[in-house]
């Protein structure tokens, strides 16, 4: 079953004269017909969820915005800079005018005047053609003063960015907005109290806005029955690394793990097996290729239960030729480098884990570290205002235990190799730590007083 | 304008050798709002640059779109680029340039004018893109006129390891391609059409 992706690459479909042909602004029409109460009813009634990472419902982030005359805004966030991810890209550059349609009943839901679109700066062309379909909008009189005759006005922006993975965030995405450094803010207020400007505001990922029209079409009720009972509708899931076809794939909620990465995307090459996949991009925990959790449906709480998350909907996959340590590596580096900086756990901790895992490559690491490194990654999570040092402490914490025999194995091969002996965990540490003779250890084994 | 980490003198232990940021003349009062007789700003750059005040209910939003601006005139963000800007925009020089040094896209030190964004994150290095990058490095990283550059995740997974060229993303490439993309840079040309982006299908199709 397919609803975004039915047709997508009928040409002209960037157009409004192709897209008006399949029925395309008619939801918009009836969206201003109802009250807004009314078409908020059904956003809530359908369950549909933020398609961004969060999972958040879209219907009662909506009913958080309060109700009366105030400058209040709609941000959609197609900052997608999430590694893995790129379903926002294709869904922009083949269709924007859903997405403009799906922005103005939002906004009318809510009672916005005013709302923005932030692509990131690197989508160029797909920021492009969005403002072409914006000029067409404006052009018909969907978007500015009194659309099509409605008490309702709306004037749209398309804000391109400048590079920062940070800016994804929430609050970061509205303070570079505003003009500054990306920085998140703390929460509360949450935007939906006060955001952009210090109005109310509502964030909502490309996918679950292109959503919006599809739920007033079918109805709420109706959109709910399709999936699983707290994952409803259908996910486009964004299938790359060492897969055979990957590219995205729009499927419902709830289809084992399995058929997504060996029916639809291919598999890994022949010969190869599936080591470890990232379920929701590189920020979700990974899991292993163990029929365990090949077998898991791809919903939001199967996964959650299983320890990690569909997040943005990335699947992506690594197979049994590459070493675990240089995927952690490239992991960890991404979020040094992504990091802002306010937060000294994330700031700190990014950075030292960069070290950490770059002894444990080098080989002048012991088991110990692994331990050190985990214990770092649990004084991350829940200590900063935003959830990128949770991004990654989480893939990190999960690939050592589930890989932690991997990693020590490397270890004590690149010693081997550097002809230093084997590492004995409770000396090589602390000033002693690092290439060179192994040492004796002196005084009482720690170990020996544990057992 | 910003300072090279790998060039600050350091001891043996870490700590930086005092002195390290004298470059930075700390008892010089700050830069100020520019003063719109004293600073020459070109009329097609004010004009743009107002045009995209206009857009927002607050003017400091444009702050990205008015670097862009002056980025693209003069190559990068120059001093006397983000002068310009503040001067338009009325603010100091110090605020943009803590914007300009936030995002990956503003260039704080003179490049190429040609950038090539090779993305060296998960998915695209699964596939060889660090090796990738060598190449493009030895095809064009001698050049001054480009600006080679490994990148973050740029959003293209499914054609990895990609990189964009001038803003147009291609893949999925092999090493030979990095020569193909320099001479078609160098000759104008759209970079290595048959690979780009924008004409891929959906997958599966």
């Amino acid at each position: 079953m397919k609803v975004l992706y039915e047709d997508l690459d009928e040409p002209g479909l960037n157009t409004r004269a192709v897209y008006e042909r399949r029925g395309g602004y008619e939801m918009l029409r009836k969206a201003l017909e109802l009250e807004p109460q009314e078409v908020l009813d059904e956003l809530l009634a359908s369950g549909v969820r933020g398609r961004g990472g969060a999972g958040f419902a879209m219907g009662k982030k909506m009913s958080f915005i309060p109700k009366g005359q105030m400058d209040k805004y709609l941000v959609c966030n197609a900052d997608e800079s999430e590694p893995g991810t790129f379903k926002d890209r294709e869904l922009m550059q083949k269709n924007p005018h859903q997405l403009i349609e799906g922005i103005i009943i939002g906004a009318h839901a809510i009672g916005a005047n005013k709302a923005f679109i932030y692509v990131r700066g690197e989508y160029a062309h797909q920021a492009d053609v969005l403002d072409a379909a914006l000029a067409e909008a404006r052009d018909a009189g969907y978007v500015g003063e009194r659309i099509l005759g409605s008490d309702h006005s709306l004037d749209l922006v398309v804000h391109r960015g400048a590079g920062a993975y940070i800016c994804g965030e929430e609050t970061a995405l509205l303070d570079s907005l505003e003009g500054k450094r990306g920085n998140p803010r703390l929460k509360p207020p949450f935007p939906a109290i006060q955001g952009l400007y210090r109005g109310p505001t509502l964030i909502n990922n490309v996918e679950t806005l292109m959503n919006v029209p599809y739920v007033l079409r079918i109805g709420g009720e109706e959109f709910a029955k399709v999936g699983t009972e707290t994952s409803t509708g259908t996910k486009v899931v964004s299938v790359s690394g060492c897969v055979t076809r990957p590219g995205n794939y729009e499927i419902v909620l709830g289809t084992p793990s399995r058929e997504i990465i060996f029916d639809l995307a291919g598999g890994p090459p022949e010969g190869r097996s599936v080591k470890a996949w990232f379920p929701g991009g590189s920020s979700a925990p990974v899991l292993t290729g163990s029929d365990e959790h090949l077998d898991l449906a791809y919903d939001f709480d199967t996964l959650a239960k299983a320890g990690s998350m569909l997040g943005s909907g990335a699947i992506i996959v690594i197979d049994d030729s590459i070493p675990m340590i240089d995927v952690a590596l490239k992991t960890a580096k991404f979020y040094r480098h992504e990091s802002c900086g306010k937060c000294t756990p994330c700031r700190e901790g990014t950075n030292w884990t960069v070290n950490m895992l770059e002894r444990v490559q080098s080989g002048e690491a012991t088991p110990m570290d692994l331990d050190i490194m985990a214990s770092v990654q649990e004084q991350i999570i829940g200590n900063c205002l935003c959830v990128l040092g949770d991004a990654m402490a989480m893939p990190i914490g999960s690939m050592i235990v589930h890989f932690r025999q991997e990693f020590e194995t490397h270890i004590e091969a690149m010693r081997e190799r550097a002809g230093l002996g084997l590492a004995i965990p409770q000396v090589n540490r602390g000033r002693n730590a690092g290439l060179g003779p192994m040492r004796e250890p002196t005084g009482s084994d720690p170990t020996a007083a544990v057992a | 304008m910003s300072i090279d980490p790998s060039a600050i003198p350091r001891f043996a232990h870490g700590s930086r050798v005092p002195g390290w940021d004298e470059a930075a003349d700390l008892t010089k009062d700050p830069a100020i709002v520019p003063d719109p007789a004293s600073t020459p700003v070109p009329d097609v750059m004010r004009r743009e640059i107002e045009a995209e005040m206009a857009k927002y209910p607050d003017t400091r939003s444009a702050a990205i779109p008015a670097l862009k601006v002056v980025q693209r005139e003069h190559g990068w963000c120059s001093p006397t680029a983000i002068e310009q800007a503040a001067c338009v925009m009325r603010l100091t020089p110090g605020y943009l340039a803590a914007v300009a040094t936030f995002y990956d896209m503003f260039d704080t030190v003179p490049v190429g004018e040609h950038q090539v964004y090779v993305c060296t994150n998960i998915s695209c290095s699964l596939l060889g893109a660090d090796a990738l990058y060598d190449e493009m490095l030895s095809a064009a990283g001698d050049d001054p006129r480009f600006n080679v550059r490994a990148f973050e995740c740029l959003g293209a997974c499914d054609i990895a390891p990609m990189a964009s060229v001038n803003g147009e993303y291609v893949g999925p490439l092999t090493a030979e391609d990095c020569a193909t993309i320099v001479d078609d840079v160098l000759a104008g040309r759209p970079p290595l059409e048959a690979k780009q982006l924008r004409y891929r299908k959906v997958a599966g199709s």
